[in-house]
Order: structure tokens, then sequence, then C-alpha cells
């Protein structure tokens, strides 16, 4: 009896280190491989071409000039919520409560906008908006930041529950609000008088894209150049190492929490009163989980954010082009979305780890 | 380093070979196209196209109906037409009506209730581009020429269902299977909103002219596609004792419940005979294809769009669908008598003498024609005895919102 010694064929080897040439080629594989992926499901499934299919996303996104200005101004949405969840998992606080938070802030627009039109002048309206929207957001940013540093409630749970708890509030204020009786809805809030209407800059596009675009330097700056920066960094390395060094981290977590909900808060604020001038239970569309993975594909980095953002809207868009070019279901569309993803995200594992084939050298004798 | 390179190429190499076998895909797809092209240019008398816009896709039985509808009236018609599906309420149907605008649309359409004020912002900026929405109630108050409501009397077809399922009950009784005191039918509506309320009110008329001791219970799901609230109300009417089912929503969720329990059910908006085949009686539904086939038609040939369409049973824009294997003996014959004395115009669903309110006859209603917050109630629609409802010289939406002696509503959350 030989001693079989049991190498298995592959090795899971942590990097050490990769250079950054290397780690793009793998990236690049994997959104090639993504695609091809994607060619051989859509001949497969649908009989159409890949190609012309690929194609079509692209012009659902950039096709015409209003769609290009309505896919920028989508991933400005996108973009400003994103970024205001990067500071808190930054130092590791699992805020999964945008969506709570840009529903507060809208609902406090939306407040404003119904129940002051006609009471005071359109700028204080505005004013009071933007105010109220930002303030409310970060209270409800603040509340599980409180829990947590006061009695280390686990955040994940608490921001969650408080998104059921926004939703709810606004489909109550949908009943008290609603237009017609019974309908359920609140419809566009000052139609024929715009009170309460954000002012166009330009065209009605662009507000939010500069708003993105302050968030997204402040936010670079904020995290890479301060003192506050640097804390919530600390802070998210290790806990024990702040508090050595003198870093309050309840202090830091409620700070950052504040300012994560703001922001939520002001992207609530430009849903109601710059888009949507309605507010309704999906008014945030889901993007504050949307929100987490644009984050952490970006690892935090608020500028990658940008291209992040920019590749999720752009499949969102392309997607209801092809629903409406080929008559296929959007389901589809989402389908191809998942895949790309599903590698981009999954390539981040070739990066740290490399695999490495055992070496035979020709003994093999089974 | 090489390593890399070779399963670069290779996979490149991989996705050449497929994009060499996709182009010659598209060849033969374009010429199909171009043939279906030739095929209808008989028909085609003109270049109308048309935008489509839709709240949900296909499997929702709402707009799978409306979606069957746009189909139908554009291929008879031959005309070019473009649909987009899963459009919310909001912001994104704005720009959903303008992209189609920009397309070349000339007629765009919208059919979920909540689109209405986003296509009136759209039809503002084209004025060149008409924008019809059905269910909307604002087109006669915000006086805009290429903006339009669509609906239709399915109130009517609400009220034969009810015969169908007056018949079952007297069936029921009949057979030993309920007594008369138990004729309880149940209802899963979406919202207490007029359309809905319109709906149970004309259906569980229709039934009483059948069976006198009928009475209803009414549940709200607060939303008009919730499988699982609709399912689950549909379940606590029928632990309430209710005999048979109808609904005013859109999933099949009560459809199917009914099917699992063995309760006999009046579905809406299609057949829902395939999936129930034993509990299944029958449907009303608007099919919108005269709708669309007017429109196109006013377009083409350079004609107003009326403010307010009202299909009726004569416009062919109220159906039902065939009757399921669970229908009564006799039905057939009893809805037809009734659809005879409706389009003679003896008959009217809102008959005064048939139904009172707090126990009075009523003689005189204010209803909320004109929407505005407060909800004002601005028109007098009793008119030679009965309740207008959906009078082209008011609105096309229904706006009966009354609550009528007889049914009782489960809760009025929403």
């Amino acid at each position: 009896m030989q001693q079989k010694i049991k190498e298995p064929r592959f090795h899971i080897v942590k990097r050490a280190d990769i250079s950054s040439k290397e780690a793009w080629i793998i990236r690049v594989i994997a959104i090639v491989a993504a695609l091809a992926l994607c060619a051989i499901i859509t001949m497969v499934c649908t009989g159409d071409n890949p190609i012309s299919i690929f194609a079509t996303i692209f012009k659902g996104a950039f096709g015409t000039q209003r769609k290009t200005w309505i896919t920028l101004q989508y991933v400005a949405i996108l973009l400003i919520i994103s970024l205001a969840l990067t500071p808190a998992f930054k130092m590791q606080f699992w805020n999964i409560g945008g969506e709570g938070q840009v529903l507060m802030g809208g609902l406090a627009a939306a407040a404003c906008m119904i129940t002051l039109s006609g009471k005071l002048p359109n700028a204080v309206i505005i004013l009071l908006m933007i105010v109220t929207s930002i303030l409310t957001g970060a209270i409800w940013g603040v509340i599980p930041a409180l829990f947590k540093a006061l009695w280390n409630t686990n955040e994940t749970l608490s921001t969650l529950m408080m998104n059921y708890i926004a939703t709810q509030l606004v489909a109550y204020f949908t009943i008290v609000w609603e237009v017609p009786k019974g309908s359920g809805k609140i419809g566009i809030i000052n139609q024929n008088s715009n009170i309460g209407w954000l002012p166009n800059i330009g065209n009605k596009y662009l507000l939010s894209i500069i708003a993105a675009v302050l968030v997204t330097i402040g936010m670079f700056i904020y995290l890479k150049y301060t003192k506050h920066g640097y804390e919530i960094e600390v802070v998210g390395e290790s806990r024990n190492t702040a508090r050595y060094v003198g870093i309050s981290v309840e202090k830091v977590i409620i700070r950052t929490m504040l300012l994560s909900g703001a922001i939520c808060g002001l992207a609530g604020l430009l849903l109601v009163g710059g888009i949507n001038h309605t507010i309704t239970t999906t008014i945030s569309d889901g993007q504050g989980f949307t929100g987490v993975m644009v984050s952490w594909l970006a690892k935090f980095n608020p500028i990658a954010m940008i291209f992040t953002s920019l590749l999720i809207i752009f499949m969102d868009r392309g997607a209801s082009e092809i629903s409406t070019a080929f008559e296929l279901n959007q389901s589809f569309a989402d389908i191809l979305t998942g895949i790309i993803l599903f590698f981009i995200i999954g390539c981040e594992f070739f990066i740290r780890y490399k695999i490495i084939a055992r070496k035979d050298l020709g003994k093999e004798n089974a | 380093m090489r390593k890399i390179k070779k399963v670069l190429s290779a996979v490149l190499a991989a996705t050449m070979v497929m994009a060499l076998c996709a182009c010659g895909g598209t060849a033969e797809t374009e010429t199909a196209a171009k043939a279906t092209d030739t095929e209808a240019a008989p028909a085609a008398a003109s270049d109308v196209k048309v935008g489509f816009i839709f709240l949900h896709d296909e499997n929702s039985t709402y707009d799978l109906n409306f979606i069957n509808g746009a189909t139908q009236a554009c291929e008879a018609a031959g005309v070019e037409y473009m649909l987009k599906t899963n459009i919310p309420e909001g912001q994104e149907c704005y720009e959903a009506a303008c992209e189609l605008a920009d397309a070349g649309c000339d007629i765009v359409f919208a059919d979920s209730f909540g689109h209405e004020d986003y296509m009136i912002e759209a039809a503002k900026e084209y004025p060149n581009v008409q924008f019809c929405h059905a269910t909307g109630t604002k087109a006669h108050t915000e006086g805009l020429s290429n903006y339009h409501n669509a609906f239709a009397t399915i109130f009517e077809g609400r009220y034969l269902a009810g015969i169908a399922a007056g018949m079952k009950l007297n069936e029921m009784i009949a057979n030993g299977e309920i007594t008369a005191d138990q004729t309880k039918i149940g209802y899963v509506g979406a919202y207490t909103y007029a359309e809905v309320i319109s709906g149970y009110t004309s259906f569980f008329l229709g039934a009483r002219s059948v069976c006198p001791t009928a009475t209803m219970e009414v549940t709200f799901t607060g939303s008009w596609y919730d499988e699982t609230a609709e399912k689950e109300g549909a379940n606590k009417l029928i632990e309430d004792g209710c005999v048979l089912l109808s609904q005013h929503a859109d999933s099949m969720g009560a459809p199917t419940a009914c099917e699992k329990a063995g309760v006999p059910d009046i579905s809406y908006n299609g057949s829902t005979a395939s999936a129930c085949p034993n509990t299944f009686i029958v449907s009303s539904r608007i099919d919108w294809a005269p709708y669309f086939a007017y429109i196109i038609d006013a377009v083409a040939n350079g004609k107003e769009i009326a403010t307010d369409w009202v299909g009726t049973l004569e416009t062919g824009s109220v159906v039902l669908t065939d009757l399921g294997s669970a229908a009564a003996e006799g039905t057939a014959e009893a809805i037809e008598e009734a659809e005879k004395a409706m389009n003679a115009g003896t008959l009217h669903v809102f008959d005064t003498t048939t139904f009172t309110v707090n126990g009075e006859t009523l003689t005189s209603y204010m209803a909320d024609v004109d929407t505005d917050p407060e909800y004002t109630a601005d028109t007098e629609v009793i008119t030679d005895g009965y309740f207008a409802e959906s009078g082209s010289e008011f609105r096309s939406a229904p706006y009966f919102d009354l609550q009528i002696d007889g049914i009782s509503l489960l809760d009025t959350a929403y």
C-alpha cells in the first residue's frame, strides 16, 4: 500500500499584494466574461441578437438628449443616497435605513408643500422644505445611532425597522392627503400653482445633478482630508484603537449618522420637491438598498461611486428600453444586470485570492 | 502574463464568433420585420404612431387587458405602436410620455389612474400630440385641448355579472346547499374609491335583482395589485360565511383562494377559467380596443377626440367573458334579457327605486365630479329617477360613492 498524499487539485491562496494593473486585468476579464454569458443566455432564451440587445441598452440610457439627461438625473439621486450611506459604512455602522431616511425627508418636503401652500410666500416654503427635510432625514438617521451609542443595540436591525415605520407613516399621510377621496394617491402637489417646486436651473434635470456634484466633492474632501473623516476611518478599523487614541466612538457614531441621515433627507427633498412633486411609499424605489451596493462596489470611494451608480442606472434604463424594443419582459434585463453584477462582485475574490493548480510533475499512476 | 493573454484571446475569439452568429441573426429579423410591414401595408391607411404606457406588465390582469386591446387595435388599423411597461405613477410616467412623443408618437396613452397628473404635465409640453388617459378624472376641468379621459360603463357589465351571481345563489338555495338567509356575497376591493364603490354596488344590485335576500360584505386591500392581501381578504370573507366572491383588484389572489376553498367566483378583467376551472362563473371586463380604434381614426382623419369618452355595451367596450362551468343554468338567457333592457334604456343600474341609503330613497345627490383636494360635492347626478353614472356630460370615470343598505364594509382604512 503506497500511501497517497491527498492534495487538492486547486489551492486558494491569499494574495500578498496585487498591482493595480493586474487587478484591472481581472476586472476587464470579468466584464468580458459577463457580457459573453449574457450574450449566450440572450441567444438561447430569446433568439434575439445579443449585440443588438446591448446596443439597445446603450440607446435606452443615452439614445436621445432627453434620455441622457434623465439617466444623469437618476445617477445623481442614486449617487447622493450612496454617498449618504458611505461614511456610516466606512465606520462599520451598517446603515441599511437609507430608504426610510429618504422617505422621511420626502415626507417633510411634501408636508410643507401641502399644508403651507397659500399661507406663506413660495420662497419661505422652499426654505422651510430644505430645512425640514434635511432635519427629518437626520433625525431618522440619528435615532438608531443613539440606541447604538447608548445601549449598543444592533444597528442593522434598528435601521431596517425604521424603514418600515417610515413607509407606514407615508402610507398614513397618503390617505390623509389623497385626491380624489379613496383613491390612495396624492397626485402632483400644487400642479397649477407650482408652490414648493424647487426652481429649475437651466433645465429641470440639472438641479439634482449639481447637488450630486457638490455632495460628491464635499464627501470626498470630508472623508479624505478632514479630522472627522480620519476619525471615521479609525473607528471603522478598530473601535478599541479609536478609544485608545482618545476618540469618542459614541460621538463619532452619532455625528456620522446625523450626516448620513441629513444627506438622505436631501435626496428625499430632491425627489419630492424637484422631480416627482408628490410622495408615495415607493418614491425612493429601493435606492436606499441599491446605494449599499453602489457604495461597496466603489470601495467607499466617492469618485468611484460615480461610475458604479452610472453602471446600475445604465443597466436599469437599458432594461426598460429592451422591454419596449424587443417586447421582452423587463425581468429579462434584470437577469442580465444580475449576471453583470455577479461577475463584477465575484471578480473581487480573484483580486484578493489566487488559485494555484496542483503541480503533478507527470507522476500520475493511479 | 502569457497565460492571461491566452485566456483573454480565447474569450475574445469566443465573443467574436458569437457576434458573427449574431449578425446572421440580425439580417433575418430585419427581413422578417419588413415582410410584416408589407403585409400590414394594405390595411394601413395612415402613418399614425401610438405610444402606450402601462403600470405593470402582462403579469397583471389589468394591464394585460390593456396590452391585448392595444396590440389588437393597432394591428387592425395597421399603425405603428410602442409599448412601455412597468412605468410607476410618478415622474417616470412624464418621462415615458415625453420619450414616446420624442419618438414620433402622435398619440400617447396611459392606463393607470395615478399616471394622470404626469400625463397632463407632458400634454402641456407637447401641444401637437394627443394624450389619452384611462380612468382619469381631470380632462374636463383641465382645459387642455390635447388631453382626454376615457372610461366605460363597466358598472353595466358588473350588473350583468351580478345577475350571474344571483342566479348561482338561487341555484345553491334550490340545491339545498344554503338557505335563503345565507346568501352573503364577499367582495375584495382595492380602495374605498368611487371606481371601486361603483363597481361593487352595481354588482350587488345585479345580484339582488335576481336573489332578493342577497347581502354583501366588502374588504379593502389598499393596493391595486397585492396578491397576498387579496388572497387573505378572500379567505377572510370565506371564513366569514360568504358563499360567493367577486373582486376589484388586479391579481389572481382572490380567484385562486376561491378555487382552493371551492367557493364560486366572479372575476374581473378577464377569464380566470384556466386557473380556476371549478369555481369560475363569469368575468366582466372593459375591452379597450374600440377606444383605441376610435382615437387612431380620429388622429388619422384630423377629427377631435372627445374630452371624456365613455365606452358602453353598444360600442363593444363592456364585455362579459364566456360562462364558466360553475355558472347556474339559465344564466346566459337572464344576462341577455337584462342587456337588451339596458340597451333599450328601460333598465338603469342605479335606479333609485332599487336601493336605499340609510333607509331612505335618494331623490337628489351632489357628487364630487370635479376633482379637488377638498372633495367638494359639485354636481347633481340624480336624473329621471336614476343615478347618472359616467354620464358623458359629466365625466367618464365613475363617481358613485354612496354606501347603500345591504352592503357592509369590513374595513375602510383605505
